[in-house]
């Protein structure tokens, strides 16, 4: 932007979080301060235990902050401000898959038409029409993350916070869902905030990646990524600047983890 | 010459296999109190043990059908289930409500599990006194010394199946924005419902245990009486067919909330 600044979509200013506990108080995030830009899709990469849930939870309203502040941009008054996709166990096993999809639009009490109109579409995006009348219990791991993201999806809020969705996935489903993600996400033009342990993950999904510390978890780096979309896994496999890109970042992981553990 | 083997007939000898170890276990259920009633038949008719004690299983059936045709166990049976069901759902429905209350508000349940754990020892039967007193002889008692004994196990199953629902539940309903009343209904209820159904499938046991010594001691009708008087005067016939009802009842009522515990919880 050259004119005019850009109003960020997520604008986080300053935010810390101090856990406190009988006499003894330990430092989660210090300091982060990021913005986000409508649409854009923001992968933060850090070690175990940096802080990365804590900040996805404040977004979330779960958690509230030490210090400093967070605003998300309203573009729309029924829209929600922020779904988020739980990292495992997110979906609620006394539903079936349809009415977890279902979920957020019932809980805001839509009429009947728009919120079985927009579970269809989403249950049909991830591929688990078939599926939805049964519970979570007879689902794979894999199918189960693509209920979290249907439902999250079809809340349609303003932003999208995920949590190591793909974590517990083999490589196959990861990639798979990987893709479904970003095929859902060019279509719906989210803004996403993404937590991952997996650089490759990172570096396929994202426009941005935020390298953060070990604890105190603070931002330590930016990398733009400016691979055209749409993706295939096989794109980052076969570009070299991509296997640059993924040193730069492991080798800044290697420092932190090094650090945690003096 | 090498054994030509075939992959379906392998398995379906397998599967034969399994159908008779099946038949075999069903066979082995059945027959341990099939085993016990015969030994019993037998030791009492060849008075190896005192028949006036121990009246032969056949002599006990024929007492059944008698007292079953001359109508007089029909109405000692229709009263206690009635005191068994009324009782039982006096107890079942307050527990569920304040065990949910408990649950879902901390402050509720740190003020009122005291009064539950400090009252839950004593034995509603040693109350019957104190019952027959404040309501009286007639049914309210009976059916409040049951409700009472019920209504603990339900209580603080409840109180246990809210608070152990897993927590990223809560911070799903929360993230999705939730009311209080979805809440309660899409997350606490379901939530809490096996453990619950656990805490009432005790309470049930428990009624039966209770209704029994409530007739014995203060009523003039029901299993429970049947079994007292006819001790008292020496018919072990007709006390025999009391205990054998109690047990058939317990194991009906088992049943069926098995049955219920199936329906309501399609997603286990
Ligand atoms: N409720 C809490 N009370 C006290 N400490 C907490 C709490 N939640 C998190 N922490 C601490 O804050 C730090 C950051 O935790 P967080 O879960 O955000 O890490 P993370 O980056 O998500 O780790 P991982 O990648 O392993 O999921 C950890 O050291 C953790 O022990
Ligand atoms: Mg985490």
């Amino acid at each position: 932007m050259t004119n005019l600044e850009r109003t960020p979509k997520i604008r986080i200013q300053d935010l810390t979080k101090v856990f406190y506990k009988k006499q003894d108080s330990m430092t989660a995030l210090d300091n982060i301060s990021i913005d986000i830009a409508d649409g854009e899709f923001v992968c933060i990469v850090g070690p175990s235990g940096c802080g990365k849930t804590t900040l996805l939870r404040i977004l979330a309203g779960l958690e509230n902050q030490s210090a400093g502040t967070f605003s998300i941009a309203k573009s729309s008054e029924e829209r929600p401000l922020q779904s988020m996709v739980f990292q495992e166990r997110g979906i609620l096993p006394w539903l079936t898959v349809e009415e977890n999809v279902a979920f957020g639009l019932n809980m805001r009490h839509l009429p009947a038409s728009i919120v079985k109109e927009r579970t269809h579409y989403f249950l049909n995006k991830v591929g688990l029409s078939k599926f939805a009348r049964m519970y979570p219990k007879e689902l794979s791991g894999g199918m189960k993350q693509r209920v979290s993201i249907a439902r999250a999806f079809a809340n349609d809020p303003e932003i999208l916070l995920m949590d190591e969705p793909f974590g517990a996935l083999d490589e196959q489903n990861k990639y798979i869902l990987q893709e479904e993600l970003l095929s859902i996400w060019s279509e719906t033009k989210k803004t996403v905030l993404f937590i991952t342990h997996s650089i490759d993950e990172a570096l396929f999904l994202s426009d941005r990646i935020l390298l953060m510390s070990s604890q105190p978890g603070k931002i330590l780096k930016e990398i733009k990524m400016d691979l055209p979309h749409p993706r295939k896994v096989i794109d980052i496999r076969s570009n070299p600047s991509m296997a640059e890109k993924f040193l730069d970042i492991w080798s800044h992981l290697q420092e932190e983890v090094q650090e945690s553990r003096k | 010459m090498k054994e030509v083997i075939n992959p379906v007939v392998t398995e379906e000898r397998e599967w034969r296999k399994q159908q008779r170890k099946g038949r075999m276990k069903a066979a082995l259920t059945i027959s341990s109190p099939l085993m016990l009633l015969v030994l019993w038949e037998f030791l009492s008719q060849s008075g190896l043990i005192d028949s006036r004690f121990f009246p032969p299983p056949t002599q006990i059936v024929s007492t059944f059908t008698s007292l079953l045709t001359s109508g007089e166990l029909f109405s000692h049976m229709g009263i206690s289930l009635f005191r068994i069901l009324a009782g039982f759902l006096l107890g079942v429905i307050p527990g569920i409500i304040i065990g949910l209350c408990m649950g879902l508000y901390a402050p509720i349940r740190h003020f009122v599990s005291p009064l539950i754990m400090a009252l839950m020892p004593i034995p509603t039967l040693a109350l019957l006194p104190l019952i027959l007193i404040v309501f009286g002889i007639g049914e309210t008692s009976k059916i409040v010394t049951i409700a009472g004994s019920v209504f603990f196990p339900v209580v603080i199953n409840t109180v246990a199946g809210v608070i152990t629902i897993d927590s990223i539940y809560i911070d799903v309903a929360k993230n999705y924005g939730a009311s209080q009343k979805d809440f309660f209904l899409k997350i606490a209820l379901p939530g809490a419902l096996p453990v619950m159904l656990e805490g009432i499938q005790m309470g049930q046991a428990i009624a039966l245990l209770t209704i029994v010594a409530a007739e014995m001691m203060g009523a003039q009708s029901g299993i429970g009486y049947l079994i007292w008087t006819s001790y008292s005067a020496f018919l072990l016939k007709e006390m025999f067919v009391g205990l054998i009802l109690i047990s058939f009842f317990g194991y009906l009522f088992s049943l069926l909330i098995r049955a219920l515990q199936r329906k309501l919880l399609p997603w286990r």
